[in-house]
C-alpha cells in the first residue's frame, strides 16, 4: 500500500506548473505538500465536484496540466464524470485518485463494494487515454514522471491503507476572494 | 411549422448568448433546448460541452470560469433539482457569476398542451422551481417566446455586476 501523504510529496515533486485540484481528505494532504499553493485549487463544499472542476479548468487552460486529486468516496458519487472527461479527453488532465476504500473525512465507513471496485478499469472503459493502479511506491515513483508527461487524459489509482482517523492536516477555506484571485491569473 | 418557429427561436437565444460573450455552454439536453443544441452545435463560435448528469453542470462550469471563459448552463429544471448541492456549494459558496439557462417543464403557457408529466393537470416541476430558485436567492426571468430572448442580456449583466448565479427559466420548446 501507498501512504497518502507520501504519494502526495511525490505528485508535488513531479508537477511543474500544473494547477492542482482537490477535495476532502486530499485537500487537506495537498496543502502540506505543495510548494505551488497559488496554483491549487481545493474544493471545500459539493463533495465529489473535484473531477468536473478539474475537467472544466483543463478544458479552459490546454496549455496547462490540470492534475486531479480525488478520493474514491468522492469519485463514486460522481462517476458518470469520467465518461463526460473521456467524451472531450483533454490531453492535459491527470486525474488520481487515492482509494482508501472508506470515508476517511466522516470517519472511516466503507464505502460501497469497498476494495472490491477497480476504478483503473471504470476510467480505461470510461474511455481515458491512459490509466493506472499503484499499490507499491517505488512502482508509482518510478511512473510519475512519464505520467506527467504523456498526453491524456490519464487515470491513476493509488491504492492507500484504510485510516479511519481524521488526517490531522487541516487547510484552509476556499473564500470567494480567493477564488477571484486565482482566476485572475488567467484572465 | 412548429420546428420552424423553435429555430427562429433558437436563433434568437444564440445572438443573446453571443452578445454576452459566452464561449462555453454547459449542458443536458431536454425537450425545451432540442433546437438549441442543433443551432448552437453549428456555430463554431460556442463549444458545447455535454454531461452525464446535471449536477456536473455547475463545477464544469467554475472550472471554465476559474480558467478564464465565459460559460453558461443549460439544463431541465429536474436537472437543477439534481443540482442542489453544486448550486450551494459551488455557484453560490464561490459567487459565482453564472447564466443558468433552465428549461421550465409543465410551464403553464397561454395556448400550450398540458405536460405530459403533469398528475391532476399540475407538473410538479413546474411547481417547484420558482420557490426554489427563491430559496437561493437565484434571481430569475422568463422567456415564453422570441420577444422575450432579450432577458438572456439582463440575466447576463445582473449576474455580472452582483457575482451570483442568475438563471432565465426558457418556457418554449
Amino acid at each position: 500500500m501507498i501512504d497518502s501523504m507520501e504519494a502526495m510529496k511525490v505528485i508535488s515533486k513531479a508537477r511543474g506548473e500544473a494547477i492542482v485540484v482537490t477535495t476532502m481528505t486530499a485537500k487537506n494532504e495537498w496543502h502540506q505538500a505543495s510548494t505551488h499553493r497559488e496554483l491549487d485549487f481545493g474544493i471545500s463544499g459539493a463533495m465529489s465536484k473535484a473531477s468536473s472542476l478539474g475537467f472544466g479548468l483543463a478544458l479552459a487552460q490546454p496549455n496547462r496540466k490540470v492534475i486531479i486529486i480525488d478520493g474514491d468516496g468522492s469519485l463514486l458519487m460522481n462517476l458518470g464524470s469520467l465518461v463526460t472527461i473521456a467524451n472531450m479527453a483533454p490531453a492535459n488532465l491527470i486525474h488520481f485518485v487515492v482509494e482508501n476504500g472508506i470515508y476517511r473525512i466522516t470517519g472511516g465507513q466503507p464505502t460501497p463494494n469497498s476494495r472490491k471496485v477497480s476504478f483503473s478499469a471504470l476510467a480505461r472503459d470510461a474511455g481515458y487515454t491512459h490509466s493506472y493502479e499503484f499499490e507499491d511506491p517505488a512502482a508509482f515513483q518510478s511512473k510519475i514522471q512519464n505520467i506527467m508527461e504523456q498526453p491524456g487524459p490519464t487515470f491513476v489509482c493509488l491504492k492507500c491503507p484504510s485510516i479511519s482517523e481524521r488526517s490531522p492536516h487541516k487547510s484552509p477555506t476556499t473564500s470567494p476572494d480567493s477564488v477571484r484571485k486565482f482566476r485572475e491569473m488567467f484572465v | 411549422m412548429t420546428t420552424k418557429v423553435s429555430s427562429l427561436f433558437a436563433e434568437k437565444v444564440l445572438a443573446e448568448l453571443k452578445k454576452c460573450g459566452i464561449t462555453h455552454i454547459v449542458w443536458l439536453p431536454h425537450s425545451e433546448n432540442k433546437a438549441m443544441y442543433e443551432t448552437v452545435l453549428q456555430d463554431a463560435g460556442i463549444t458545447l460541452v455535454p454531461v452525464c448528469r446535471e449536477g456536473e453542470c455547475i463545477p464544469i462550469a467554475a472550472g471554465l470560469w476559474l480558467g478564464g471563459k465565459n460559460t453558461a448552463i443549460m439544463h431541465q429544471s429536474t436537472g437543477l433539482f439534481e443540482a442542489g448541492d453544486s448550486v450551494r456549494g459551488l455557484a453560490l459558496d464561490m459567487q459565482l457569476p453564472l447564466l443558468m439557462l433552465i428549461g421550465a417543464r409543465g410551464w403553464p403557457t397561454p395556448g400550450s398542451p398540458p405536460s405530459p408529466y403533469s398528475w391532476n393537470g399540475i407538473d410538479s416541476a413546474a411547481t417547484f422551481l420558482e420557490p426554489i430558485l427563491d430559496a437561493w436567492g437565484i434571481k430569475h426571468h422568463l422567456v415564453t417566446n422570441e420577444n422575450e430572448t432579450g432577458q438572456i442580456s439582463s440575466a447576463y449583466k445582473e449576474a455580472q455586476s452582483t457575482s451570483r448565479p442568475v438563471a432565465v427559466l426558457i418556457a418554449k420548446e
